[in-house]
């Protein structure tokens, strides 16, 4: 470890200045938090350049997982190209599918059949309370509460289960392709979602009482890690750390795609402490409130479902022909609400069957570049607890 | 078992079964042997006592045992399988075995001590070649009628003080060894029912009881690394100043006021201090691995251990107010009449020293919330990431075994030690017969209740570990200096005052102090009763609970 240190920064000890009189100051230390560190949420390395127990910089740097993901995405058709976009954000694979998918129909005019449309909202709606579940369940494990990541997955296991029996896969699922859905939903897929619904509901109260609502974690989350309304626009976040910020934004509502106008549901922001069931000593923008982002999100995503599963209409659920598409000479950009922000695609034609271009715009690697500026004059511990409530997935930050 | 097998046992077959012919000639000749060597000892010798025990019982013991491993190993198959499947009666079982047995050394060696030591003190003249007080006719002549006269050379040795001590020392070591691994497994069966899945379930049966001991093969089995950039010796040297420690501990510690290896007058600050001594061992740990996160996980315990170990030993002064000795079977005896009379709830000051001691403990025992030296989360393993192998288990075998002691701490300070929530006088008509000795350790106090009511502590530790997230450090060292420090000195100013108060005996103040107490009692019962009963309407109503979903998976799956 200490190789490493040297080779990235041979200045591994630097002298402090000592003018400052009567302030206690001891060596400062670079030390690195990855790329193998239980904390980070996969590949991410952070170099923090520390004193005792205070961050004073923390740098990020990424890459370990780069895989050509958008060059990749040059060389096949877009209904190929879909599996690939599973790799990128892995933990809300349909998601991701979606995104590109509606790219593609923008750019070549497919029009989607309402039934496919319907199903790619519950799709859509499920993984983004499996991939809540996740973030959930882990902010737990980051904060030493294990418990919570087991209940967060046990209830995510079921998720994975409706998934499998609808498109048979449990992580990559590739269910949502270019002009609908792949395949329809298998007889008694409705009712078992229903069902899962109606047992999930109550969970979410069982999360706040266990982990939300906890006095400790309320004092490890609350008040740590704040970023304001102004960062969190400057730096370009979105998704659950900008409405952790204060601002109703989520393009379910503002751009709707997929007929989310259809459905009513609420967009959760941030409330100071105190106000509206919030707990005190919460403010906005801090780690707790871009947690509890994601709790009440996913009671919002019961409710989506829940109206999608009674307004499912009949008919076809993918449009005639989505291989051997001709792209037409022409660029299109869309964006996507992500569970974890906006994910954008960039696609350009030429004429042919194969994009000229695909470029993705990732909510996570957006989401990480604030981390320098946060990460200032805060304990080592709060490292973690920031990391993990701007829930990055490092496959889309690096692609 | 009927779907999983251990690798390492033979499968059950038929047939076969034939006794090791071998083994059987080889204890007869043994019993010829000593029977040879008693009569050469006898004639010769005149029936020296050492003689005798190296040559005549010596062989017999070997015999006997030779017969019963050929017995044990011809019919294995047979019963191995049964073994594996009854591993919950075997336990339970195992539990009264060792009860009995250590009731019985006990006696025994009460026996020696008073009946024959004692004897030979008021016989100057009785000395034999080995300048021991005892001779075997001695012996025999004092010892109970129904005990046979060839059992006379085993006795003899337990005259000595020594051999006592090697009996009782191999007894705590065994002891401290069981601990560890009966709570590791126990403690991922908790963990397994608090997060909805089961834990170990396979390794030896019935669930996975031998998952610890399995582990620790696998550990000791590992690779013996040490980096090369760390402090050799230094690094070799740390998990000694975890363990030792910890083991020497339970040298002090009374599981019954007979039942301690040695009654120190001073026995809570002995055990203080060598708690204290296992911080050494996590900060050279840290500072000998020479990883960054290591130094972190070390400074953090050293941090921790000036804010905690000062609340922790003003909330145990307490106790010691209130009886006035150092000694923990003065302590332990202290409280030998009932639930009332234990001493949390003898005044409100040490009920609430009890919770904060409680909390202290948790922070020495290295226990979430306050687990931050080897926070995963945050500093990987903190002192232990470059530990692996035997010296991890080192380790971790020595926080276990100090979590015992610190719950046996409590227990003996505050819950009554090794007392029943009956009043030990109610036996007091029953007499001193060996039956009614029986009786009274297993209702009014012995050692199983210390081990009782130690366990149920352990578990509340394990419990809090499962459900609380971990405390910040900063918060660490604001919640004992800033809070429980304060908070224990006035525990300790209000104590001394209401042992004060008591003393002046009079009528009015007596009846207050005996309605709080009450009082405190009450509240107690209601926690130790209405715990169990809410773990055990979870447990009844677990499916219900849960939620149907979990058992009936979808067609797909």
């Amino acid at each position: 470890m200490a190789e490493i240190v040297l080779q990235s920064a041979p200045d591994v000890l630097i002298d402090i200045d000592r003018s400052e009189q009567g302030d206690l100051h001891t060596e400062e230390m670079l030390v690195n938090m990855g790329p193998q560190h239980p904390a980070t949420h996969g590949v991410l390395r952070v170099v923090l350049r520390t004193d005792g127990e205070m961050v004073l910089e923390a740098i990020p740097h990424i890459g370990y997982l780069h895989r050509c993901a958008e060059k990749i995405g040059e060389n096949l058709q877009p209904f190929q190209f879909i599996p690939y976009t599973d790799r990128m954000d892995y933990l809300s694979g349909i998601n991701n599918n979606q995104a590109f998918a509606i790219a593609v129909e923008k750019l070549c005019g497919i029009k989607v059949p309402s039934r496919g449309q319907a199903i790619r909202v519950i799709f859509a709606e499920l993984n983004r309370i499996a991939s809540h579940l996740v973030t959930v369940g882990c902010y737990g494990l980051d904060m030493g509460a294990m418990t919570m990541f087991w209940w967060c997955f046990r209830e995510r296991e079921m998720i994975l289960d409706l998934f499998e029996a609808a498109c048979g896969a449990r992580l990559t699922y590739s269910a949502i392709t270019v002009g609908g859905v792949h395949d329809d939903l298998p007889d008694g897929w409705v009712e078992r979602c229903r069902e899962f619904l109606d047992y999930f509901g109550p969970k979410i109260d069982d999360y706040n009482k266990l982990l939300s609502y906890n006095h400790i974690f309320l004092k490890r989350t609350g008040n740590v890690g704040v970023i304001s309304l102004e960062d969190a626009i400057a730096y370009g976040l979105t998704g659950p750390c900008l409405r952790g910020s204060g601002i109703r934004w989520d393009l379910r509502k503002v751009r709707p795609y997929d007929g989310y106008e259809k459905y009513d549901f609420d967009i959760p922001i941030a409330l100071p402490g105190g106000t509206d069931g919030r707990p005190e000593g919460v403010v906005v923008g801090d780690n707790w409130c871009r947690y509890f982002m994601r709790v009440l999100e996913m009671a919002q995503s019961v409710r989506i479902i829940r109206q999608a599963l009674d307004q499912l209409p009949d008919g076809d659920v993918l449009a005639k022909k989505i291989k051997n598409l001709k792209l037409p000479d022409d660029e299109v950009y869309v964006e996507a609400e992500n569970p974890r922000g906006q994910l954008g695609f960039y696609v350009r034609g030429d004429g042919s069957t194969i994009p000229y271009r695909v470029k993705a715009r990732g909510p996570s690697f957006n989401n990480l570049s604030i981390l320098t500026h946060i990460c200032r004059d805060i304990l080592i511990a709060d490292m973690p607890a920031f990391i993990a409530s701007i829930d990055i997935v490092l496959g889309e930050v690096d692609r | 078992m009927t779907q999983f097998s251990v690798p390492w046992l033979p499968r059950p077959e038929r047939g076969n079964y034939g006794f090791p012919a071998k083994a059987v000639v080889a204890a007869i000749v043994l019993l010829v042997v000593a029977a040879v060597f008693y009569w050469v000892t006898n004639t010769f010798l005149g029936g020296r006592p050492v003689a005798m025990l190296l040559l005549v019982a010596a062989p017999i013991l070997v015999a006997i045992m030779a017969a019963a491993a050929a017995f044990a190993v011809s019919t294995w198959r047979a019963w191995g399988p049964i073994l594996f499947k009854t591993a919950p009666f075997l336990l339970i079982g195992a539990v009264i075995a060792s009860c009995v047995c250590v009731w019985a050394a006990n006696a025994l060696f009460e026996w020696a001590r008073e009946d024959l030591v004692a004897a030979a003190a008021n016989d100057p003249g009785a000395t034999t070649w080995f300048n021991g007080p005892l001779t075997l006719d001695e012996i025999v002549s004092a010892s109970p009628a129904l005990l046979p006269a060839w059992i006379s050379p085993l006795i003899w040795p337990l005259q000595f003080p020594l051999f006592r001590d090697v009996v009782s020392m191999t007894t705590l070591i065994i002891f401290f060894t069981i601990v560890p691994v009966f709570v590791i497994w126990w403690e991922r069966k908790v963990a397994g029912r608090i997060q909805s899945r089961l834990g170990p379930m396979r390794v030896g049966g019935w669930h996975g009881w031998a998952q610890s001991p399995a582990d620790g093969i696998k550990l000791v089995l590992k690779e013996d690394l040490v980096p090369k950039e760390a402090d050799r010796i230094l690094f070799r040297l740390a998990p000694y100043f975890a363990i030792i420690p910890a083991a020497a501990a339970y040298m002090a510690l009374p599981f019954g006021v007979t039942y301690v290896f040695r009654d120190l007058d001073i026995a809570l600050v002995f055990i203080l201090a060598l708690l204290g001594i296992g911080v050494v061992a996590v900060i050279v740990a840290g500072w000998a691995s020479n990883n960054k996160w290591s130094i972190y996980g070390a400074m953090r315990e050293a941090c921790q251990m000036v804010s905690y170990e000062i609340p922790m030993g003003m909330a145990l002064l307490v106790p010691v107010l209130c009886v006035g000795s150092l000694s923990l079977r003065e302590i332990g005896e202290a409280q030998a009449e009932g639930w009332f009379s234990w001493l949390a709830f003898s005044n409100p000051f040490a009920f609430i020293a009890f919770v904060s001691y409680f909390i202290a403990s948790l922070a020495s025992c290295k226990r979430a919330p306050f687990d931050l030296p080897e926070a995963e989360s945050e500093l990987v393993a903190g002192f232990l990431t470059e530990y692996s192998g035997f010296r991890w288990a080192l380790f971790f075998f020595a926080e276990y075994a100090a979590m015992f002691v610190i719950c046996g701490l409590a227990v003996i300070l505050f819950l009554g030690g090794w007392h029943s929530p009956l009043p030990a006088s109610w036996g007091a008509a029953w007499g001193d017969g060996i039956l009614a000795r029986g009786l009274k350790g297993v209702l009014f106090s012995g050692p199983i209740w210390f081990v009782l009511k130690g366990t149920f502590f352990l578990y509340v530790q394990l419990w809090l570990r499962w459900t609380l997230p971990r405390i910040r450090i900063d918060q660490v060292l604001y919640a004992c200096i800033q809070v429980l420090l304060p908070l224990t000195m006035i525990l300790v100013l209000g104590s001394t005052l209401w042992v004060w108060a008591g003393m002046s005996e009079s009528g009015a103040w007596t009846v207050f102090d005996r309605i709080v107490t009450w009082v405190l009692g009450v509240v107690g019962m209601i926690f130790a009763l209405g715990l169990p009963a809410i773990a055990a309407y979870g447990f009844y109503h677990r499916r219900r609970l849960v939620g149907s979903l979990v058992i009936d998976p979808l067609p797909g799956s």
